[in-house]
């Protein structure tokens, strides 16, 4: 029963927020909108009891991610942009889209209750180990040398990242 | 849900409602007799000078990419502390030596002077 509540809460809170991302005006609007989403996709990782993933999304999604995106908005003058209309030549790809994904709902609606059952959540594996505790475990036995690459992967990226903004200085 | 959440959606509840009601009640409470002089800003402000979605300089873009890519670093610190009594010195190891390499890159970008301000 709570569950489904939050399924609920978490389902309005991506929707509403990835709706109103692409409906906004405003770049900065927009971003913070999909802040909103990304906090609704977090809870429904939780729901799944995938709890890394849940610290993940928030810690490196909403926290890091995002302060880059508002970072790169304030950069580019998107105040032209703003004031132009947008999307004028590709509303007859949306109006498919928007027919393909009724008639879906359409059939799913005729098809009655049943298909619109929320699967049943799946069964705790081991009370005692937490979700995280079981991806240490994987991660520093038999994913050891996947993990130390992933550092070199960083440290590229820092490399990258450095070289291509201090060219513009 | 795992049990252990529900306080802190809660928690959550509470830090949400707790600004919203005190604003709303405090707008219903409080005389509002606004002039011009009451709205200038006073002591702690000076007059806006200009529109606050300007440029910004490049820089925070590199303090930011740098911000994200030590974040990643952080998470993946996060199952070595979960598991840190039952790794012992081979988890400590293995974490000194993903943390060298990513150092490197650190200092690299410290001496390149990305980190500087002027």
């Amino acid at each position: 029963m709570l569950d489904t509540v939050f399924f609920y809460l978490f389902t309005l809170l991506t929707l509403g927020g990835a709706i109103l991302t692409v409906a906004t005006r405003n770049a900065v609007h927009s971003a913070l909108f999909l802040i909103t989403s990304l906090l609704g996709v977090a809870g429904l990782y939780l729901l799944l009891h995938a709890e890394f993933l849940f610290a993940v999304q928030i810690i490196v999604y909403v926290g890091g991610i995002m302060v880059l995106f508002l970072f790169v908005i304030m950069l580019v003058n998107l105040d032209a942009a703003a004031a132009q209309r947008q999307f004028s030549r590709m509303w007859p790809v949306a109006l498919g889209c928007v027919a393909l994904v009724g008639l879906e709902l359409f059939y799913f609606l005729g098809k009655g209750e049943p298909a619109f059952r929320i699967a049943a959540p799946p069964p705790v594996p081991e009370p005692t180990a937490g979700n995280t505790e079981r991806i240490a475990d994987v991660l520093f036995s038999q994913y050891l040398l996947p993990f130390e690459i992933a550092s070199l992967l960083l440290l590229v990226a820092v490399i990258g990242s450095v070289v291509m903004a201090k060219k513009r200085i | 849900m795992p049990e252990g959440y529900v306080p802190l959606f809660i928690f959550l509840a509470v830090a949400i409602l707790f600004p919203v009601v005190a604003l709303i009640l405090a707008k219903y409470i409080r005389p509002d007799v606004p002039s011009r002089v009451k709205l200038e800003a006073y002591e702690c402000g000076i007059q806006t000078a200009s529109d606050s979605r300007a440029r910004y300089t490049v820089r925070f873009y590199i303090i930011a990419i740098l911000f994200v890519i030590f974040d990643v670093e952080a998470i993946f610190l996060l199952p070595w502390a979960v598991r840190y009594q039952v790794l012992g010195w081979f988890g400590v190891a293995e974490v000194a030596v993903f943390l060298v390499v990513l150092a490197v890159g650190y200092v690299w970008a410290y001496k390149k002077g990305a980190l500087e301000w002027i």
